[in-house]
């Protein structure tokens, strides 16, 4: 199901090419190394990560979902690259999950006009938010 | 008077039942509570079911429940003369409480004349312009939802019971493959939301299982009674699904698809709906 390179598509000229490698992605979208406080606000907002709705988070968030596993302590289940393609595309991992894909836009249908052939979240985002998971351990 | 003093009271109980339910977190009802067991069948849920009891209360109570505005408005237009015919509902149709007894509970349906799928809605607006003369009444307009709402209500309490058999087949298919595909930026289906999580906490809303038999629904959030369809495209929206235009054939299959789901639970219009 997970192609080990994500085929990059007319329909997603913007996005950041990727290797898939045992189940993860070991390279940085951007290169360099997120920055954990501002992907906290990023998993909190609910415009954007919106993490919350589904999972237990280690913060003070009201209202914390239950569709999701609780992520406290995640970093020490998951690996960087595990938990970059969980963010990235969470199909790849489990193809019938209810996890939106945060990076990707092929493949999905309907999608409102606002947000056409648009990822959830930016490259710069994506590894925000891995390098605040790397905190829960 | 009395309807001066109704939205008075409803005011008073939407403000009430709003601070209530910030206070009282998910204060869901167990399916084995005695006070929701009216809209448990087999294993179908309304979503009553997974309401605080404050708004349990609001709806069971017909002077408290704000849907009721609507249905005392749909009583008037009953009873209307409208369009080139000079004919009202009532001119036909006599008194709703027995003429349209149990009708609502069989739609969507099959209409005989087109051979098409077609809810209440579009049943209702049917009469206006082929039988009284009249123009359709909008979509969500005031005047279309107190008719429905009217309507539905000399269904209450009797069973959800539509056809998918036969020509309906067709729709009810279509409708099955729409509740389950998923859709939008956030790539979700109806049936990931509502039938693999429901009872599940998303954020602070309890995931029920997005059954139709309380529509349409006074909903403390919009502050106004809305059609089934206002619902399904509010939850595209929250998908950021393209929501598709009120009346359009996939939202009548959709409709035929999820009453079938509900098939037995006893129409509850107007519900009250967070
Ligand atoms: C609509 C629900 C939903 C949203 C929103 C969501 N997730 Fe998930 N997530 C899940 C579910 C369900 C799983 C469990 C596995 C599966 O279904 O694939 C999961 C699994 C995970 C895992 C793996 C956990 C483990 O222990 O294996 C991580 C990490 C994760 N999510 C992080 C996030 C982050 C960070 C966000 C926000 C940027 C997020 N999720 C948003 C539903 C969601
Ligand atoms: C992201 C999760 C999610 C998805 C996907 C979703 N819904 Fe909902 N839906 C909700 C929430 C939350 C509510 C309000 C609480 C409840 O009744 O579940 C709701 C309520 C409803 C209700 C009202 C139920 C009642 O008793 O008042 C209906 C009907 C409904 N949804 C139908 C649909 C349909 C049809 C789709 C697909 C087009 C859909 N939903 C997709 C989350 C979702």
């Amino acid at each position: 199901m997970s192609p080990a390179i994500a085929a990059p598509t007319a329909a997603q000229p913007a996005l950041v090419k990727y290797a898939v490698v045992n189940g993860g992605i070991p390279v940085s979208l951007t290169g360099v190394p997120g920055d954990p406080a501002r992907g906290k606000a990023v998993v909190l907002d609910r415009k954007l990560g919106n993490c919350a709705a589904c999972h237990r988070i280690p913060l003070d968030a009201p209202f914390q979902g239950s569709l999701g596993p609780d992520l406290s302590g995640v970093a020490a289940r998951l690996s960087v690259p595990q938990l970059r393609l969980r963010i990235v595309d969470a199909d790849a991992i489990n193809p019938a999950t209810i996890m939106p894909a945060y990076y990707r836009v092929a493949g999905i249908n309907d999608v409102a006009a606002a947000f056409r052939g648009k990822p959830i979240l930016d490259a710069e985002q994506v590894e925000d938010v891995v390098s605040y998971l790397a905190t829960l351990r | 008077m009395i309807m001066r003093q109704r939205t008075g009271l409803i005011a008073l109980a939407a403000v009430t039942a709003i601070v209530l339910s910030w206070v009282f977190v998910r204060p869901v009802a167990s399916a084995t509570d005695p006070s929701v067991a009216k809209y448990i069948v087999g294993d179908e849920k309304s979503g009553y079911v997974y309401l605080d009891a404050q708004t349990r209360a609001m709806e069971d109570d017909d002077i408290s429940n704000p849907g009721f505005l609507w249905v005392d408005k749909g009583k008037t237009l009953w009873n209307t003369v409208d369009g080139s015919a000079g004919k009202s509902c009532a001119a036909c149709h006599g008194a709703a409480e027995s003429s349209m007894k149990g009708l609502a509970a069989t739609y969507p349906k099959i209409d005989p004349h087109s051979g098409k799928l077609i809810d209440i809605e579009q049943r209702i607006n049917q009469e206006r312009t082929q039988r009284m003369g009249a123009a359709p009444f909008k979509w969500e307009s005031q005047e279309l939802l107190a008719l429905t709402a009217y309507v539905k209500l000399q269904s209450r309490g009797l069973p959800v019971n539509v056809a998918t058999g036969g020509p309906a087949h067709q729709y009810w298919l279509a409708g099955k493959q729409y509740y389950e595909t998923r859709r939008g930026q956030l790539n979700m289906s109806c049936a990931q939301c509502h039938v693999e999580y429901a009872g599940q906490h998303l954020r602070a809303d309890t995931l029920s299982q997005g059954q139709i038999n309380g529509f349409p629904a006074y909903r403390l959030k919009w502050q106004t009674i809305g059609s089934v369809q206002r619902r399904f495209r509010s939850c595209n929206v929250k998908i950021r699904a393209q929501p598709l235009p009120y009346g359009s054939p996939e939202y009548v299959a959709l409709e035929l698809y999820i009453a079938s789901r509900g098939q037995g639970l006893p129409i509850e219009t107007p519900a009250v709906r967070k």
